[in-house]
C-alpha cells in the first residue's frame, strides 16, 4: 500500500503546523521524516493515522482517504506514537492479545501472531511481566509488537528509538529494516545517523513544509556541492604553496587552516587532487596528507532548517 | 459490537487487576450492610429498630453509596488515558470514538451489576425473616441499575473533560450532589412550574417512584436521556481533537 500526501495543511488556531505538504511513499520503502522539534512531523503522522483531521488537503493510504475511509485505513496501519504510550498495569501478553483483538486479528490466528511478535521483538522472557515493570528498551519493543501484531501494510513510527541505549538502537533499527523490506514505513526522528542507517529516502521538513528531499547520498552530495580536500604540504614555503595552489585551473579557492593545512575547494564538478599531486611532484614538495572532507547529513540538516 | 466488548473487557480486567474493583465492591457492600442492619435510621428504619422485615434502608443507602463508588470507578476512564497518551493509540485502532465511549460505559455498568448481584444476600436474609414485597424489590434493583448507569455516564463525561483524575472525581461528585440533593431542595423552596421543573430534574424523584414499584415510562425516559446526553457529549469531547481553527 502506498501513501500519498496531497497538499496537506493543518492549522491550530492561527498557527499552521503543517503547510501544504505533499509527498508519496511507495510499498517497500522506508521514508525518514526529519525535522527540528515542532516542525510538523508528529502532526503529519497523526493525520495519516486518522487521529487528527486535516484542515485542508488529503492523505490517501492505498487509495483510501483519511477524510472518508478512516476505518479501512486504521485496519492496515500499525502505529507507534511518540513517547510510546502503553497500559502499564497490563501484562505484556495480555496487552498483545488486546491489541490483536481490537485490530481484528482472527481468533484462530491470534495465538500464532502473539507468539511470532514475542519472538520477533525478543520479549520471551518478559511476556508475563507487567509492562510497568519493564525497562524503556523492552517497552519500546512492546510498542513495536503491538504496532505489528496484525501484520499491517503500513507502519508509522514516531521517534522509535528515543531513550534507548546504543545496543538497543541497533537492534530496533535492524528490526525496522527487516520489516520495512515488504511494507511501507514512515519513520520520524531527529537522530541523523538513524535515517542514514535505516531509510531509503529522506524528507526534511521545517515549519510544516518540505525543505529537502532525496536519498541520503543525494542529500549529502547536494550539500557538499564541490569537492573539498584538506592538504598538508611540507618542505615548502607556505606563501608560495598558497599562491601556486590558487593558480591551478581546477581549484576554486584555498584556505589556510589553523593547523597548518590547506583547505582546497575544487571547481564545480571537477576534482583537483591529481593536479595538487602533480604540483608537489614538480616542485619537490612533500605531500604528507590529503583528506577528502565529506559533508554529512548534519550539515544538510542545519543548512535547511536554520532560520536566517 | 466486538470492539465495544473488547474495550469493556480490558477495562474490567484493569478494575480487577488493580484491586479497585474489590475495594469498591467491598466498601459498597459493607456500608450497605451497615445501613440495612445496624443504622438504618439514616435512610429509613433498619431491621432491628423497626422489628420489621424491611429492605427500604438498603435502597435508600445504595442510591447514595453507588454515586461515590461510581465516581471513583469512572474518574480514570478517560482522564488517565488522555494523560498517558494511550487514548491516542486506542483511537488509531480500527474503532470509532463511539465504540470507545460505549466500551467504557459497558465496563462500568457490568461492575455495577456485579455489585448489585453481590448485595442480593441482604435481600434474601431480610426476606427470610419476614414478608417482603418481591415486586417492589425487583423494581428497586431496576431503579438502582438505572441510577448507577446514569452516574456512570456522568462520570465518563467528567473524566473526558480533564486529564486529572482527581478533578474528574470531584466534578462527578459535584454533579451528583446537584442531581441528588440540590434539585430536590430547590424544588422544596420554590413553587409552581419552577418547583415542578426542579422536581423533575432530581434523580431521587424518579428513583423513589421506581423503588416504590411504579415503573413509569416517564422515569425510564428521564434516566435514559441523561445517559444518552452524557455519552454523546463524551463522544463530542473526544472528536474535538479533529476540529481545527
Amino acid at each position: 500500500m502506498d501513501i500519498q500526501v496531497k497538499n496537506l495543511t493543518k492549522k491550530y488556531g492561527d498557527q499552521k503546523a503543517v503547510d501544504a505538504l505533499s509527498f508519496n511513499v511507495s510499498t517497500g520503502e522506508i521514508l525518514g521524516f526529519l525535522g527540528p522539534n515542532g516542525a510538523g512531523k508528529t502532526t503529519t503522522m497523526k493525520i495519516i493515522t486518522c487521529y487528527l483531521s486535516p484542515s485542508d488537503g488529503d492523505v490517501l493510504v492505498g487509495g483510501y482517504s483519511v477524510r472518508n475511509d478512516q476505518q479501512m485505513i486504521k485496519q492496515s496501519i500499525g502505529y507507534l506514537p511518540e513517547h510510546n504510550p502503553l497500559y502499564l498495569d497490563m501484562a505484556v501478553i495480555d496487552y498483545l492479545r488486546f491489541a490483536a483483538t481490537i485490530q481484528g486479528v482472527k481468533k484462530a490466528q491470534t495465538k500464532d501472531r502473539i507468539r511470532e511478535m514475542i519472538k520477533v521483538c525478543g520479549l520471551n522472557k518478559e511476556k508475563h511481566k507487567k509492562i510497568g515493570e519493564l525497562s524503556k528498551g523492552y517497552r519500546q519493543r512492546v510498542g513495536l509488537a503491538q504496532a505489528l501484531i496484525h501484520d499491517p501494510e503500513v507502519l508509522i513510527l514516531d521517534e522509535p528509538t528515543t531513550g534507548l541505549d546504543p545496543n538497543q538502537i541497533v537492534e530496533i533499527r535492524e528490526l525496522i529494516k527487516h520489516i520495512g523490506s515488504q511494507k511501507t514505513v514512515i519513520l520520524s526522528t531527529h537522530i541523523l545517523p538513524e535515517v542514514e542507517a535505516t531509510c531509503d529516502r529522506i524528507i526534511i521538513i521545517n515549519n510544516g513544509s518540505i525543505v529537502a528531499e532525496g536519498t541520503p547520498e543525494q542529500l549529502r552530495k547536494e550539500a557538499s556541492g564541490q569537492e573539498i580536500s584538506q592538504v598538508r604540504i611540507e618542505d615548502a614555503i607556505g606563501d608560495e604553496v598558497f599562491s601556486r595552489l590558487r593558480e591551478l585551473t581546477s581549484v576554486a579557492s584555498v584556505d589556510l587552516l589553523p593547523n597548518g593545512c590547506f583547505s582546497v575547494e575544487s571547481q564545480f564538478e571537477q576534482s583537483s587532487r591529481r593536479d595538487i599531486f602533480r604540483l608537489c611532484v614538480d616542485n619537490n614538495w612533500v605531500l604528507t596528507e590529503m583528506t577528502p572532507i565529506e559533508r554529512d547529513l548534519e550539515d544538510v540538516f542545519r543548512n535547511v532548517t536554520i532560520e536566517n | 459490537m466486538s470492539a465495544i466488548l473488547t474495550i469493556a473487557r480490558r477495562e474490567l480486567s484493569t478494575f480487577y487487576d488493580s484491586m479497585i474493583a474489590y475495594m469498591l465492591l467491598g466498601g459498597f457492600l459493607a456500608l450497605c450492610g451497615f445501613f440495612t442492619w445496624l443504622y438504618g435510621g439514616f435512610f429509613g428504619r433498619d431491621v432491628f429498630f423497626s422489628g420489621q422485615a424491611s429492605i427500604a434502608p438498603f435502597f435508600g443507602a445504595a442510591v447514595v453509596l453507588l454515586w461515590i463508588f461510581i465516581a471513583a470507578l469512572s474518574m480514570k476512564l478517560f482522564s488517565e488515558e488522555t494523560k498517558t497518551g494511550t487514548l491516542e493509540l486506542l483511537l488509531t485502532k480500527p474503532v470509532t470514538d463511539w465504540q470507545v465511549v460505549m466500551g467504557k460505559f459497558m465496563a462500568c455498568v457490568s461492575l455495577i451489576l456485579v455489585a448489585l448481584i453481590c448485595s442480593l444476600p441482604y435481600y434474601i436474609t431480610v426476606a427470610w425473616l419476614g414478608p417482603v414485597d418481591h415486586g417492589a424489590v425487583l423494581c428497586g434493583y431496576l431503579g438502582l441499575l438505572l441510577v448507577g448507569s446514569t452516574y456512570a455516564a456522568i462520570g465518563i463525561l467528567c473524566s473526558s473533560l480533564t486529564d486529572n483524575q482527581i478533578v474528574a472525581f470531584l466534578l462527578t461528585i459535584i454533579v451528583g450532589i446537584v442531581f441528588l440533593f440540590i434539585f430536590s431542595m430547590l424544588s422544596a423552596y420554590t413553587s409552581g412550574a419552577i418547583s415542578k421543573v426542579f422536581d423533575y430534574l432530581s434523580i431521587l424523584t424518579h428513583y423513589s417512584s421506581i423503588a416504590r414499584g411504579v415503573i413509569d415510562s416517564k422515569d425510564i425516559i428521564y434516566f435514559l436521556s441523561i445517559i444518552g446526553f452524557c455519552l454523546l457529549s463524551t463522544e463530542a469531547v473526544l472528536s474535538r481533537r479533529k476540529i481545527s481553527d
